[in-house]
């Protein structure tokens, strides 16, 4: 009881958006040391990275794919939205058009690169 | 009105020892927090502590926990915060209990003096009273922060306060952004020092609760930001 009190008092989109920054973070930090253990078995073995490739066709691992993709995105976009929110002195509407307009220019270009590959 | 009860129950920590935590109160119209919890000290337990003194939102001292979020007691409507007609009542948070509801504020003061949130004159009384241009942008970026009444809500509600008991925390560091930007301030490397430490403005994650709760709609997590500028600036023209 006393800890889901403690927790509605700080339920606001800010301190989501910390949390999430910092889970994000978390979550691509643990990854880190895998990736770069799976790229190091093509110099130590390359037989055994061959079997981990062939794991990357398996539904879960696509699924898992998704999820680092979205990790990225969210830090990345929870980075530049903390980097905009302190270094730039503007009104706050400034900010939600300048978000906006990054946003849909985002989606267009992405789009774009779905359609062209 | 009819003749309700409230059920307000009151947080008293280790102080308890026994005594009597849950109350019922009559509802009344018009009723803030304060009075909630004046009516229990008065008429229900007189051993019960707690704070304050205008009872008009200037003063800053009545600020409490209800239900979980700090808020300023005398200017807040039981309406407003009761859960059916429950409501939990509790001492600001991430500063020492000295009893009750009331806390030890000197930590929240003493980190405004750490801040440089203290005035930096130049001038004597022999020196003409310098004129001050209302629309500088200096002073309007001033202006927005100096209403604060130093009642530690942001302080209670900040989760940077709470990881690290070194952080000077919000309203300190307001105060240090309003001082920055006053042309009759002088202490421009004083305060850009102090803020720049250990315990200083780049502690904070920006999680904005500071400014959500702020009873006097004042933006502390936008002037931290100012802080981070300023700090980032003098730092990276070295000579500041």
């Amino acid at each position: 009881m006393s800890i889901a009190r403690g927790i509605t008092s700080r339920a606001h989109p800010l301190w989501f958006a910390y949390v999430l920054h910092r889970l994000s973070g978390l979550g691509l930090a643990l990854f880190l040391p895998l990736h770069f253990w799976v790229l190091a078995l093509a110099m130590t073995d390359p037989a055994r990275l061959d079997g981990f490739l062939h794991l990357t066709e398996a539904g879960v691992m696509k699924l898992a794919e998704f999820g680092l993709v979205f990790l990225l995105a969210v830090h990345m976009f929870g980075g530049l939205r903390l980097m905009a929110l302190e270094f730039l002195p503007w009104s706050p509407s400034q900010k939600t058009l300048a978000a906006g307009a990054a946003a849909l220019s985002f989606l267009i270009a992405a789009l774009f690169f779905l359609k062209a590959i | 009105m009819s003749p309700k009860t409230l059920k307000v129950t009151i947080d008293r920590g280790r102080c308890a020892d026994g005594a009597q935590t849950v109350f019922d109160v009559p509802a009344y119209e018009n009723q803030t927090v304060l009075d909630v919890v004046s009516w229990v000290q008065q008429n229900a337990d007189p051993t019960l502590s707690y704070r304050f003194a205008c009872r008009v939102g200037m003063c800053g001292s009545c600020a409490m926990m209800v239900n979980g979020v700090p808020r300023w007691t005398c200017r807040t409507h039981i309406s407003k915060v009761l859960a059916g007609n429950e409501v939990t009542i509790g001492p600001l948070r991430n500063l020492p209990v000295i009893k009750d509801l009331a806390v030890d504020m000197d930590p929240f003061f003493d980190k405004w003096v750490a801040a440089e949130g203290v005035h930096h004159g130049e001038l004597t009384r022999n020196d003409p009273i310098a004129a001050v241009n209302e629309t500088s942008e200096g002073r309007t970026t001033a202006n927005a922060g100096i209403e604060c009444i130093n009642c530690s809500v942001c302080y209670a509600a900040c989760d940077t306060v709470a990881g690290n008991s070194d952080y000077l925390g919000p309203a300190a560091l307001q105060r240090a952004w309003t001082l920055l930007n006053d042309a009759k301030d002088e202490g421009r490397l004083a305060i850009l020092d102090a803020v720049s430490g250990s315990g200083g403005c780049h502690n904070c994650h920006s999680m904005g609760s500071c400014t959500l709760y702020c009873p006097n709609e004042l933006d502390p997590m936008s002037a931290i930001a100012g802080l981070k500028r300023e700090t980032a600036k003098s730092f990276f023209r070295k000579g500041r």
